[in-house]
């Protein structure tokens, strides 16, 4: 329905180009004026006028269609007698209704349902109606509006070009509003959490077992409930575990992503640059699945064979395999923006150096390091954050229960492993345990905008001191 | 110490710390190497599969229909005990026990390779034609090689009878390797050797089509805006560090705001390309924006300069020389962008694309999976066959990756212009 109505709007706009080109021709000759545009730019005025604000329209009618139809039916479902106790049974009967609708139930149908699904089809048909005469009245209004600007001779190019500079506008402000949509999103479904959940429990507790609190409705627990849902969702565990990999991470990607991105910026011939550096971008152009894949039945199974053969019990999912793979995805993160960042500290300050006698090295070490230090803890902070957001390796090769321990070789559990282990499969909305996901997301976002609030602010300061 | 010790100690700490750099260096080639080796020499096999050679009777007293009957009634017969009666003649088996083992070699869907053989003939009643129907998934891994056989049989799948019947076959010429049609035509399925990665192909074309649709224009809209258009005021600030932070915020956010805003409040379908697609162009926009404002920014002010000196508006140097110049930049940074948008994973299982979808989806509102999700579920089965399901279907979206990147490089060799 809403494609042929979109079809129908751009066909009509874009046959009012012609329109409006040929008309205003005419007009001008007609009147013996000179026009303030170019014939097209009356088109382009007219194409414009007459769709934008439809479009628009319907966009707006068919976001909130849905929800208003809904809230009707199922208020007059209950009007009718339906007895539902929470938004989820009411969910479900809405679904019913809609399926009986459709011809794609299958159920028993009583009474009610049947005169439930009668007035959605009606309230359907009266929405799709009121949409078409409205759109209608939309088009005319605005196509009428246009042809008189059209008329007295407007500054069509200049009009045109307003309209598209706000066009532009509108489409450079969709990153706030996605910006907005997330902290929404994260924000609603969290406070939720923390009116159940006290936030100090949540960031001090030791013990993350959500897989115990599937209470069906939070408002009525009993005493004893509410104690072992107090205790179940401890986040010390989760960020001891995503610290405590992404450490890892950081002990294999720093010296190695540190060491190339010096030799490629000092050393390396301008022949070794071309080929190597492409080649460990490709590291960083890997799927993480495809990591992920690797350590949990590679690596993993590898480090348990090593530990058993020298009588260490290894754990097939240890943080050990995940940290070491998730390590390796981010060397080039380092090794591409230390390089950067250590080609531009001035020639001088290498030539000063050699001046006195120093070796490349010493001046590396002594004087382009620590002038590119900001830089440098620039893009490891940047590459920490990467760290800790990321999922599918964690996900596929670190472990499932959360447990306490600084052993690399047990396994460990992160925040982004327990959001795809509470959010897949049968999910309760209104639920502790999924509501408790868009906490962690909520912190994990938190987290990773204050390390690349920093690591950014850092890079910037250290350009501006060079350039 | 003299001073020719002390020269020789700097030089090897000089020597030294070369070898650093040359050694991390190596460190990551090598594991480029091992990590692409481990793929390909796992996944290779999927692409063929076990095929064993039968002899098909269709013996008229167990089949209800006629030659040259209408396609229709062929496809509502039954070919059950054809099929079983084909399947058992492939090996003498003394009892009941020994008869499933047996049977256990083939796929389960010989009764749809022996339908589908027929209706390609349609007049092979009373006739005996030899065919090759698929093996089982321990079978295919047996004979590829990728099954131990020297263990004890409790521990084995396969029971020391089939053995028995996989050695006498494998005498008597009768197994083979064909290409797999499967893997490439058939959407999900609980056996490892019907498991193919067709559904996952469409989902992954869909969502990435979406992606491009929604993300590219506005990507291009929005950086033409910020970097010709906008006044430097707070909001132009307030916009860039808005997209310098989403470029950053981890893909899984993304998944969360796609279950919260498209999932519970617009109520779009679950599981399908249409919601990926969505959610992939949101968290692609400002990895496109970044590499198109890089490329609009490295076009001349002369340019810009010339048009206007000869009359042209804004707009129009903009859109008639700018943009056009700044577009191989522009589009290789969208390539680039929609390449890491293919191998992402973590939103999409958020949305429920981890759902078992055995069908194809036709439009992009069926339910539907995508490769990195395909890889993600397969390597969590247990079954053998999927290891090198997994391994290939990497292989399919590494070289879909590499395809891409290879096009985003030549689009910039070939077409931009170098300024300096």
């Amino acid at each position: 329905m809403n494609f042929v109505l979109i079809f129908l709007i751009v066909i009509f706009s874009s046959s009012l180009f012609f329109y409006g080109k040929s008309k205003t021709k005419s007009i001008s000759i007609e009147r013996n004026i000179k026009l303030n545009a170019l014939p097209k730019f009356y088109g382009y005025y007219l194409v414009l006028w007459s769709s934008i604000p439809a479009l628009v329209f319907l966009l707006v009618w068919s976001l909130f269609e849905p929800v208003i139809i809904k809230s009707i039916i199922i208020e007059t479902a209950a009007n009718q007698g339906a007895i539902f106790n929470d938004k989820n049974e009411a969910n479900l009967i809405y679904e019913k209704i809609k399926a009986i609708h459709l011809g794609t139930y299958f159920g028993d149908i009583d009474t009610i349902l049947k005169e439930s699904a009668i007035s959605y089809s009606k309230f359907l048909n009266i929405f799709t109606n009121s949409k078409i005469v409205l759109i209608f009245v939309t088009i005319i209004a605005s196509v009428i509006f246009s042809l008189k600007k059209i008329k007295n001779n407007n500054k069509a190019r200049e009009d045109v070009e307003k309209i598209l500079k706000g066009l532009l506008f509108v489409s450079s402000l969709i990153a706030i509003l996605t910006t907005l949509g997330i902290i929404f999103s994260l924000l609603f479904e969290s406070i939720k959490f923390f009116s159940v959940i006290n936030i100090f429990d949540y960031l001090f507790g030791t013990n993350w077992s959500p897989q115990r609190a599937f209470i069906r409705d939070a408002s009525a627990i009993t005493a004893a409930e509410y104690d072992e849902l107090r205790d179940a969702f401890g986040f010390v565990p989760l960020i001891a575990g995503t610290s405590f990999i992404a450490f890892i991470a950081m002990f294999v990607a720093v010296p190695i992503g540190l060491f190339s991105g010096i030799y490629m910026a000092e050393y390396a011939s301008s022949k070794i640059r071309r080929i190597s550096k492409p080649i460990i971008e490709i590291l960083a152009g890997i799927p993480t699945v495809v990591y992920g894949f690797f350590a949990a039945l590679t690596v993993g199974p590898f480090f348990r064979q090593i530990g058993e053969s020298i009588g260490l019990t290894v754990s097939s999912e240890s943080a050990l395999a995940a940290g070491l793979i998730m390590g390796i995805m981010i060397i080039p993160y380092i090794s591409s923006l230390s390089d950067d960042v250590i080609n531009s500290v001035p020639q001088s300050l290498r030539d000063g150096s050699y001046a006195v006698g120093a070796t490349k090295s010493e001046t590396i070490k002594q004087v382009v390091i620590p002038a590119a230090l900001p830089g440098i803890i620039g893009s490891v902070l940047l590459a920490v954050s990467r760290a800790i957001g990321e999922t599918m390796i964690v996900v596929m090769a670190a472990g499932l229960a959360a447990n306490l321990t600084i052993n690399p070789l047990e396994s460990t559990t992160t925040i982004t492993t327990q959001i795809v282990m509470i959010l897949v499969g049968d999910q309760e909305f209104d639920s502790p345990k999924t509501q408790s996901a868009f906490a962690l997301g909520l912190t994990l976002f938190v987290a990773t905008l204050i390390l690349n609030y920093i690591a950014q602010r850092a890079v910037k300061k250290y350009r501006e001191k060079y350039d | 110490m003299t001073k020719e010790q002390r020269l020789k100690k700097r030089h090897a700490a000089e020597k030294r710390f070369r070898l650093y750099g040359l050694t991390s260096i190596l460190v990551a080639l090598v594991f480029v190497l091992i990590l692409v080796n481990n793929i390909f020499s796992k996944g290779s096999s999927a692409f063929m599969k076990t095929v064993i050679n039968v002899e098909v009777f269709f013996d008229p007293e167990l089949i209800e229909i006629e030659n040259g009957a209408p396609e229709e009634n062929i496809r509502e017969s039954d070919f059950y005990d054809i099929t079983i009666e084909t399947l058992l003649k492939a090996y003498p088996a003394k009892n009941l026990d020994e008869e499933n083992e047996l049977i256990d070699l083939f796929t389960t869907d010989a009764e749809i390779e022996i339908k589908k053989a027929f209706l390609e003939n349609n007049n092979l009643i009373g006739k005996k034609i030899n065919l090759e129907i698929t093996a089982s998934d321990d079978i295919d891994q047996l004979h590829k090689g990728n099954y131990p056989r020297n263990l004890p049989e409790d521990r084995r799948r396969i029971s020391n009878f089939q053995l028995k019947i996989y050695d006498n076959l494998l005498k008597n010429n009768k197994i083979n390797k064909n290409f797999n049609n499967y893997f490439f035509n058939n959407g999900d399925s609980r056996d490892p050797e019907l498991a193919g990665i067709g559904g996952a192909l469409v989902g992954s074309f869909y969502s990435i089509i979406i992606c491009l649709l929604l993300a590219f224009p506005v990507a291009v809209l929005a950086s033409i805006y910020l970097e010709e258009f906008a006044p430097k005021n707070k909001i132009t600030d307030f916009i860039e560090i808005n997209i310098n932070n989403l470029a950053a915020v981890p893909s899984i956010v993304y998944g969360l705001l796609a279950l919260q805003i498209l999932l519970a409040t617009i109520q779009l379908p679950r599981s399908t390309p249409l919601v990926a697609g969505i959610t992939l162009a949101l968290m692609t926009l400002p990895r496109i924006i970044i590499p198109c404002r890089a490329s609009l920014k490295a076009v001349p002010p002369s340019i810009r300069e010339g048009a206007l000196a000869v009359g042209a508006s804004k707009f129009q140097s903009v859109f008639h020389h700018v943009v056009p110049l700044s577009l191989p930049g522009t589009l290789s940074g969208t390539i680039i962008g929609l390449a890491q948008a293919l191998g992402e994973t973590a939103p999409l299982i958020l949305i429920g694309m981890v759902a078992f979808v055995v069908d194809i989806p036709s439009t992009p509102i069926d339910p539907s999976s995508s490769l990195p999700v395909q890889v993600y579920l397969w390597s969590e089965s247990a079954e053998r066959g999927f290891v090198e399901k997994t391994s290939a279907t990497i292989m399919m979206l590494l070289s879909f990756l590499i395809v891409m990147n290879f096009i985003a490089v030549y689009l910039r060799q070939k077409f931009e212009k170098r300024w300096n």
